[in-house]
């Protein structure tokens, strides 16, 4: 594992009684596109401050060589970060936030920054109070990919946008940024629009890493079924890990039963990235 | 790999400090430097429609005339008041000053975490000491410069409008005002001030910086609170125990210190007390060279006072960075 980006064992955060992460282990390889996805509250933010060296935390952490704790500045010369779309300064102006990152950032590209914010319909002199939050998250991303980073981080980066801005967004971060030496991470609540683009989908609850694996695994592991009643009870005995109704008839999501025998008892469907969420992380909030 | 030049990062995290309090750094000196004006302006014509209404002339006042049978040693102490009150003037600039560094220093460390652009800043390739230390050089040296700036452009303004009232009544008050030796004299004098000032002032910039980086909310009543709160408990327990000079020393040299050091100029009242204001001098010639004096300004960058003060300060600075890397967002 010679190009992992991100490794961590033994990863636990606790504030006051709470347990925001409880002994994780990561293993993040490059050129990969991975979502972190947990219910509110999981530790998904805390995984992804504890990357970027901004919260303290115990056992070990290694980003890009480095430990995230000691060494942020040098490390922020290879990440980049967006948390949502309320984080930049409302008092500076569009001019001002590009001319500020191409003083400090040594990977900034001011001629690519430009032709970015060109396709948009933001003006040199506007403040950030004065744009809207789609505006906002364009500015963000068009400053994020003149950054030549090795590793990008996402924290729900198109919370409260429409969809437009949405799709915008991530079409630009596949087609204009994304290559095999970069590495993406991913959190998000929306993430039936993203499933396509995740290689890799890491489920996190309760401070716990409950599923890691690629798109491919997940689709060899993961089988839904759409059951007739009469074979109800031979599905319930290869134990599914959820059932739901519809039309009449039962749904089943087994996890690592072989698709031959699951073929026998009705029509195979690759299970969504949601419905395989919903069955993990059920009783969550009970 | 290429790596940012420290020296060029500092600048430009300097420059962003500009950017964000333009307003307070580089217009309020200047707006309150043009009310001046617009004050005297307004106390001339007010002079001279008095004047009018009452029949008094003033055309037959010759000033060139007095000014050539006027004494060398006359001369000297016009142009003296003159300088004392060109220094008197500057005063409303100071007091803004002390206004805008306040808020700035309760504000800086503490309004970025509460709207959550800090994310942003720390996603950037520079430490967090830079960061609070690219503050500290805006707060004690760049508001002072362009407060001091401010200043002289509100003598000049002023010296302009004598001239143009002199002129007005017909007379040439160009070679009487308009001295190059006084000037310089009291601009250089105004900017030796700066470092002074801003070594006096960094136990202020070092507490209202901790507390800014520190509070999870209000710093305000941090900063405030806290240093008065404590000058009560002192002086009531003082008072219980009869150690009233105790408790006035505490006033003076920690709250004191603590909220009013940015006031600039503020390091004369530790002499105040002794008495020296009286010593400063008789006439104009004699204040005006006592005060800010060469030997003034020395005396004062050997007091332990200053020095203490600027150790202290420098540790809670310390202090506002270590709580710079640990708190991230304020309500977090």
């Amino acid at each position: 594992m010679s190009d992992a980006i991100v490794t961590a064992r033994g990863l636990s955060k606790r504030y006051g009684t709470t347990v925001a992460l409880d002994n994780v282990d990561l293993n993040i390889q490059a050129g990969r596109i991975v979502g972190l996805v947990g219910p509110n509250g999981a530790g998904k933010t805390t995984a992804l401050k504890a990357i970027l060296g901004l919260a303290e935390f115990d056992g070990e952490m290694n980003v890009l060589g480095l430990d995230p704790r000691k060494h942020r500045n040098e490390l922020m010369q290879q990440v980049c970060f967006i948390a949502d779309v309320a984080v930049l300064p409302r008092w500076i102006t569009v001019e001002e936030v590009v001319d500020f990152v191409g003083g400090v950032h040594p990977r900034f590209s001011r001629e690519k920054c430009l032709a970015f914010l060109a396709k948009t319909k933001m003006k040199n002199t506007q403040r950030v109070r004065e744009l809207s939050k789609g505006m906002i998250v364009q500015l963000h991303l068009a400053l994020v990919m003149a950054i030549d980073a090795k590793l990008l981080v996402l924290d729900e980066p198109t919370l409260g946008l429409d969809i437009l801005y949405r799709k915008e967004f991530y079409q630009s971060l596949l087609n204009d940024y994304f290559d095999e030496q970069k590495t993406i991470i991913v959190t998000t609540h929306q993430i039936e629009e993203i499933e396509h683009i995740l290689t890799d989908l890491l489920f996190i609850r309760d401070g716990k890493i409950v599923l890691d694996a690629t798109m491919d695994q997940i689709s060899d592991r993961f089988a839904e079924v759409m059951v007739n009643p009469d074979k109800n009870e031979v599905a319930r005995a290869l134990k599914p890990i959820y059932e739901r109704q519809i039309f009449g008839k039962s749904i089943f999501l087994f996890d690592g039963i072989d698709h031959a025998r699951l073929a026998e008892l009705g029509e195979l469907h690759k299970p969504s990235v949601a419905d395989l969420f919903v069955a993990t992380m059920k009783g969550t909030y009970a | 790999m290429s790596t940012a030049n420290p020296i060029n990062t500092f600048s430009w995290l300097v420059k962003r400090e500009y950017w964000e309090y333009r307003g307070s750094f580089f217009w309020a000196p200047l707006i309150t430097g043009m009310v001046m004006i617009a004050i005297s302006l307004m106390v001339l014509i007010t002079a001279e429609v008095t004047a009018h209404q009452h029949g008094i002339s003033i055309n037959g006042f010759d000033l060139s005339k007095i000014t050539q049978s006027m004494t060398p040693e006359q001369i000297e102490t016009l142009r003296s008041a003159l300088d004392v009150s060109l220094l008197g003037m500057c005063f409303p600039i100071g007091i803004v000053l002390f206004f805008v560094l306040f808020f700035y220093g309760i504000g800086t460390l503490y309004n970025d975490r509460a709207d959550r652009s800090v994310l942003f800043w720390k996603s950037l390739p520079f430490s967090d000491t830079e960061t609070v230390l690219a503050k500290v050089a805006a707060a004690a040296i760049l508001a002072p410069v362009l407060a001091v700036a401010g200043m002289i452009v509100l003598q000049l303004g002023f010296l302009v409008l004598l001239t143009g009232y002199a002129m007005f009544h017909g007379v040439n008050a160009l070679p009487l005002i308009w001295s190059p030796t006084h000037l310089v004299s009291l601009w250089v004098r105004l900017i030796l001030c700066i470092p002074i000032n801003a070594l006096w002032a960094l136990p202020s910039i070092g507490w209202l910086f901790m507390c800014s980086s520190f509070a999870r909310s209000k710093p305000f009543l941090w900063a405030v609170m806290v240093p008065v709160l404590s000058g009560v408990i002192v002086s009531w327990f003082s008072l219980m125990q009869a150690f009233s000079l105790q408790s006035v020393w505490y006033w003076k040299h920690i709250v004191g210190r603590a909220l009013l050091s940015l006031v600039p100029g503020s390091w004369m009242t530790m002499d105040l007390s002794t008495g020296s204001l009286t010593q400063m001098g008789n006439n104009p010639s004699e204040i005006s060279q006592n005060i800010l004096s060469m030997s003034a300004l020395g005396h004062q960058l050997l007091s332990p006072d200053l020095w203490i003060g600027a150790a202290v300060g420098a540790g809670m600075i310390a202090a506002a960075i270590y709580f710079r890397k640990k708190r991230v967002e304020a309500f977090a």
